[in-house]
């Protein structure tokens, strides 16, 4: 049976929203928060939303999606453009390398998966930043980041599995 | 015809991949590509940032209120749970202040018929741009803020931006309705300081921890904790004497400085204007000094400038001519 065109464009929102979302995450990722010392630290959610569906639906978060996201956030967050394209390309590029690894996976791999892939995003945009701002940059609050980044997957990966039962089952 | 669409599939899936692989690849380079760019041609990478920026401008704008209100919210929850003691402690405070407050009334006095007796031109007084922070666009690498004011609020690039408290940091790039601002503390901000009392000139350099450093101090000078710092307004770009910290602690490489405003209690910003429409109101009219706030502000004085509300050195700063006759 053809699906009727109100299906299709029901289809086609439903698998953009991941990437639309991920760029709302952008967004919210900057808004002044008003936390003393939080803003140094904040947790780069977009990082989550890209791990997350590479891992459980790599199609919905193709590289172009991925570049453009990174873009934004650089644009936004004010890194030097394409730093964080270049870390999120690879995060996608490396979970899709694994792909196999996290089939059938309980949470808590998923979960040890991210925390290697935050930590490896971490030193790999530390090292890109510092390279071209040709200094050494602070590592201190990059660390603090990263558990951060590692407290907040739980939070966000929740909220996606939930949203993956409702609306996307449906391939 | 039945097993067309698997012979197909058989010739496509591998194209597919291998194009998607291509793309991946090509993107990867694209990144790079961003990366060599921005080291190239800056300018083209700003304004790339601006067109985004503005556009997103709005959304922020709307979404940072609510939370903006939240946060006064919860500060206000906070400041009833220390009333007492902050009722004590700004009593102190008061005492003491009124005492300075004899003590600048003087200096003021004496300074005017200094000023007369000297024929003393003041520089071209600035005017403030009122603008809401909306965005923290945090992260460990950048510190910078988006501001809801642009071009079409006269806002331009190198401006210097200040709260009441003292200087947050400068204009980095400026779309049509909203404009970055580099904060003090950022990696790439450099800043000619002068180190009150003893007048040494310095640089002072954010390095992304919340206290910059002061480098290329004249040679010989004794630095101390508590040592004021304010901007010196060599280069031209910024106004003299804006108050920006104090000395914290001395270390062999350098005097760090903790700076009076705090970057999560940023709210309201000032966008210091000091360029063009200082330099056309400079006319005759203008010899005479101007009474309170706004020359405490950009004289550096370390009484008034401080405590004058954003409100008050708002209002001075927009219209001080027609009040000044002493």
């Amino acid at each position: 049976m053809k699906p009727t065109l109100g299906q299709r464009i029901d289809v086609i929102t439903r698998n953009s929203l991941p990437v639309l979302f991920t760029i709302l995450l952008i967004v919210i990722n900057v808004l002044p928060l008003h936390i003393p010392g939080f803003a140094r630290i904040v947790p780069v959610l977009p990082l989550i939303a890209v791990y997350h569906w590479s891992v459980y639906r790599p199609e919905l978060m193709p590289p172009l999606a991925v570049f453009v996201i990174g873009v934004l956030y650089d644009i936004l967050s004010g890194t030097p453009l394409g730093v964080n394209a270049l870390v999120f390309l690879a995060v996608s590029g490396v979970v899709r390398f694994q792909q196999r690894f996290f089939v059938g996976r309980s949470f808590f791999v998923v979960w040890l998966g991210f925390a290697i892939v935050a930590l490896g995003s971490g030193i790999l945009s530390w090292v890109l930043v510092s390279v071209l701002s040709e200094t050494l940059v602070e590592p201190k609050a990059l660390a603090f980041q990263f558990i951060l980044n590692f407290g907040f997957f739980p939070v966000l990966a929740w909220l996606f599995l939930r949203w993956q039962h409702l609306y996307l089952q449906s391939e | 015809m039945k097993d067309n669409p698997r012979v197909m599939s058989r010739i496509t899936q591998p194209a597919r991949g291998l194009v998607h692989r291509f793309a991946y690849v090509g993107l990867v380079f694209a990144a790079f590509g961003l990366m060599m760019l921005g080291k190239v041609d800056a300018v083209l990478m700003e304004r790339m940032r601006t067109v985004v920026t503005d556009s997103v401008a709005p959304i922020l704008d709307t979404l940072s209120r609510p939370i903006e209100e939240a946060s006064r919210f919860i500060y206000k929850v906070e400041s009833l749970w220390g009333m007492y003691e902050d009722n004590q402690a700004l009593r102190a405070d008061n005492q003491r202040l009124i005492q300075w407050q004899a003590v600048a009334r003087h200096l003021e006095a004496e300074n005017t018929a200094l000023r007369e007796l000297l024929n003393y031109q003041p520089g071209p007084s600035p005017s403030y741009i009122s603008a809401r922070v909306i965005a923290d666009t945090g992260g460990a690498f950048a510190h910078s803020l988006l501001l809801n004011a642009g071009s079409q609020q006269h806002v331009s690039k190198g401006q210097a931006v200040v709260t009441g408290a003292g200087l947050v940091g400068r204009i980095a790039g400026v779309g049509k309705r909203s404009s970055r601002i580099l904060l003090i503390t950022d990696l790439n901000s450099r800043i000619p300081v002068i180190v009150e009392p003893g007048r040494y000139r310095a640089i002072l350099a954010g390095d992304n921890t919340d206290r910059p450093k002061l480098i290329h101090t004249t040679p010989g000078a004794t630095l101390k904790p508590g040592d004021l710092v304010v901007t010196s307004g060599q280069g031209g770009a910024f106004p003299v004497g804006i108050v920006i910290g104090v000395v914290s602690d001395m270390s062999e490489n350098g005097a760090a400085v903790t700076p009076f405003n705090a970057r999560d209690r940023l709210e309201v910003v000032r966008v210091v204007d000091f360029g063009l429409k200082g330099i056309l109101r400079s006319e005759p009219i203008d010899e005479r000094p101007v009474a309170a706030p706004v020359k405490n502000v950009t004289e550096g004085a370390p009484l008034g400038g401080e405590t004058s509300s954003a409100v008050s050195v708002e209002e001075a700063g927009a219209a001080p001519r027609p009040t000044v006759e002493p």
